[in-house]
């Protein structure tokens, strides 16, 4: 019994049943096959989070992301400029309670480097209805390429708490042909 | 040495039981239970508010519900059961005296001073940061110092584990290795010792600069270490419900492990590579290297995972060969049929068993995987990964080994037994739901932790799927079941331990049917009964993880390219 010591004394020395050695060989080469899925990925797969990163301060990252504002602003909407940036163009997106900071106006299959953010706590950039999600930090600056690929209206939800009103933070990303 | 400590012999068992080691195991576990009840009271309340056609609470009181519900589900109900697990699997399993008892209480009263800070802290209402108070969102120093004390108090209670082991082999109290349910219980305390040293290194300071006397905390930083506390917090219950699992087994069917050295390999497996996690955490971080990633949530190639896969077949496998010892070996499955299902101990554990491995356990690496973490990272598919780990697995299982203790260790009738017996399926249904539900839900984006996502308060809406409503209100549904099953739970266990009738000092007494007289003839290691039940139902969860595993990708592939 699981509650009395082995009943074999040298119980390292005893054979294993072949059931439980071929569930272990199973077992190990679904995880190395597990293991190099992610590395296949990385050599041939689209989806996968930028590593490019830097220490920034809040300043500096939220006057880089005015300068793109007043540059590339076509419209207003309940008080948010809405950005047209140039594809290929660097786009800024700051984080900070409770907005996402501007809204943007891409085109698909257009590839963009995105900023990420925050000016004060963490939040999480989270798209949607695409869900896509990535951590958004003060402090650090996160470069991404990304290429939507799917027309219309996109919410930016904030999925990492951020205070009482979290649930209000929200922004959009729009994409035209 | 040794000559105060008093026993008893247990009727049923035949063990010494330590009359210290049985105080102290009775008050962490009334402690654990008493936690389960606030933290599941909370869990009601933030399902029915994320029911979006109930939507209960305020905001600000549904962010100190959330807060106060991760606290004391997540850590201190699970951390007070394992005190009382390690007292019992060194103390009681071993019959041997507790080491320094006088530690022992030391260990209960700083866990339960510091559980109840850290709850005043979060009811004051200035300490809603949830669980994992990530900074620079500030609580009130009382939240910080109530888990430090509390994490003190946990790390005594694991040296006097380690004593009362140290104890036992000196003064012989058993012949050979130690048993596989002690074994497991050293791994969870192993981890446990890594955990709680990870959260005062992150804690210390976070405290100190909660009243102004450290600058800053790196964000990035605090992740790391916070969840080498977090997430290796949940290892210790998964290395402390398989061996439960191992317990009853052991006791309701006399099962015995197919293999000792498999068993231990596997739970060896845990101690070296489960700590790894806090890398689940990291996955849409800027900052961490893609290596550093795909080493550290792979747990070095999934060796961590191989060894809950293995405990995945020796658990029904030791019940399996039992049973088929006894007699029950008609087709495929009547050694499951003929289980005892009428006794809670074995329904609740096989049912954590099977709730464990397929929806906690697959989801798990699933959503550890590091560029599928993208679509699901932060949804609300992360809770109901998690509740099926720690619900569906954990607490299920320390709610089974609840109708052992009663008798064994309470020393007291079981009051209710109608609703004993109800209650691991209507708790385990109910959280299954939650988990499944939350799941499915996090699959259409839903965000976690989000008091409105009708967003009727923001400058701008966003329309998530109406699937995205149904399936939220179908979890607020599986809440209220799991919350009868878990109301169920508390009633028992309080009515027994209080009410219930004290068992005469000689009395044999389980409360509910176990697979008849003694135990199982005896079968070795290598020559015990084929268990081809549960190579079928292996094969059903293999096929399962691998149809998972590669949906995702494929769901992955179709979202926006990222680089």
């Amino acid at each position: 019994m699981a509650i009395a010591p082995p009943s074999e004394r040298v119980w390292w020395n005893e054979p294993i049943a072949r059931t439980e050695l071929v569930w272990m060989i199973v077992a190990f080469l679904w995880g190395v096959i597990m293991f190099f899925t992610m590395i296949f990925w990385h050599i041939y797969g689209e989806q996968n989070l930028a590593t490019e990163s830097y220490r920034v301060n809040p300043e500096s990252f939220a006057q880089r992301a005015d300068e793109m504002i007043e540059q590339y602003t076509v419209r207003e909407e309940d008080g948010f400029p809405v950005v047209r940036p140039p594809p290929g163009s660097e786009v800024y997106l700051i984080a900070r309670a409770f907005q996402w900071y501007p809204l943007l106006e891409l085109q698909k299959d257009k590839a963009y480097r995105l900023h990420l953010s925050s000016v004060d706590v963490q939040h999480d950039f989270s798209l949607q209805p695409v869900n896509i999600n990535i951590s958004v930090h003060p402090g650090y600056e996160h470069v991404l390429t990304i290429t939507p690929t799917t027309l219309g209206e996109h919410g930016v939800v904030c999925n990492e708490y951020c205070g009482l009103g979290h649930h209000m933070m929200i922004g959009k990303i729009y994409v035209t042909e | 040495m040794g000559a105060t400590a008093v026993f008893r012999t247990c009727p049923t068992t035949g063990l010494k039981v330590d009359r210290d080691a049985e105080s102290l195991i009775r008050w962490n576990a009334v402690a654990a239970v008493v936690f389960l009840a606030i933290g599941g009271t909370f869990a009601l309340t933030v399902a029915l508010t994320r029911w979006p056609a109930v939507h209960l609470l305020p905001p600000d009181w549904f962010y100190l519900a959330l807060t106060a519900h991760g606290l004391d589900a997540l850590l201190v109900w699970v951390i007070f059961f394992e005190m009382a697990v390690l007292y019992f699997a060194s103390a009681v399993v071993l019959n041997s005296r507790i080491a320094t008892p006088k530690l022992g209480w030391v260990q209960f009263w700083l866990m339960l001073i510091g559980a109840l800070m850290t709850n005043v802290a979060v009811l004051q209402g200035d300490s809603s940061v949830m669980f994992t108070s990530y900074v620079p969102l500030q609580a009130s120093p009382l939240f910080y110092l109530g888990i430090i004390v509390f994490a003190v108090g946990a790390l005594i209670g694991c040296g006097v584990f380690f004593g009362t082991l140290v104890v036992a082999k000196e003064e012989k109290t058993y012949q050979g290795s130690v048993p596989l349910v002690t074994f497991g219980a050293l791994t969870a305390a192993i981890i446990a010792v890594f955990t709680l040293v990870s959260g005062a290194i992150i804690l210390i300071p976070t405290w100190l600069w909660s009243m102004g006397l450290v600058s800053t905390i790196d964000t990035l930083m605090y992740k790391l270490v916070w969840w080498a506390m977090g997430h290796s917090s949940q290892q210790i219950n998964v290395a402390a419900h398989v061996s439960v699992w191992y317990l009853i087994g052991a006791v309701v069917l006399g099962a015995k492990p197919l293999s000792e050295k498999v068993s231990r390999f596997a739970f060896l497996l845990y101690i070296l590579f489960l700590q790894y996690a806090s890398a689940h955490h990291l996955l849409a971080e800027p900052g961490v290297s893609a290596e550093w990633k795909v080493f550290n949530t792979s747990y070095a190639m999934y060796l961590a995972v191989m060894g809950s896969m293995i405990h995945g077949m020796t658990v029904p496998g030791a019940l399996e060969a039992a049973q088929r010892a006894r007699g029950y070996t008609n087709g495929l499955f009547e050694w499951l049929r003929k289980a005892p299902w009428s006794n809670p101990a074995f329904s609740g554990m096989f049912l954590s068993l099977v709730f464990f491995g397929f929806v906690g356990g697959i989801s798990g690496v699933v959503l550890g995987t590091e560029q599928i973490n993208l679509i699901m990272h932060n949804t609300i598919y992360v809770p109901g990964h998690f509740h099926g780990t720690v619900v569906c697995g954990t607490t299920l299982a320390f709610m089974a080994v609840t109708y052992l203790l009663i008798p064994l260790v309470f020393r007291r009738e079981i009051k209710f037994k109608k609703m004993a017996q109800l209650q691991p399926w209507l708790f385990g249904i109910g959280a299954t739901g939650i988990s499944m539900f939350m799941m499915g839900a996090g699959t259409l984006g839903v965000a976690r932790r989000h008091w409105d996502i009708t967003f009727a308060d923001a400058p701008m809406g966003f329309d998530y799927p109406a699937a995205a409503f149904l399936m939220m209100g179908l979890n607020g549904l599986s809440a209220v079941l799991a919350a009868i099953g878990g109301a169920m739970y508390v009633i028992v266990t309080v009515a027994s331990v209080f009410f219930g009738r004290k068992l005469a000092e000689n009395e044999n007494y389980l409360g509910f049917a176990t697979a008849g007289e003694g135990i199982a003839p005896t079968y070795g290691s290598s020559k015990h009964h084929a268990i081809p039940g549960t190579v079928v139902l292996v094969a059903i969860f293999f096929v399962a993880f691998v149809l998972y595993y590669f949906v995702n990708w494929k769901y992955l592939s179709e979202v926006w390219p990222l680089s």
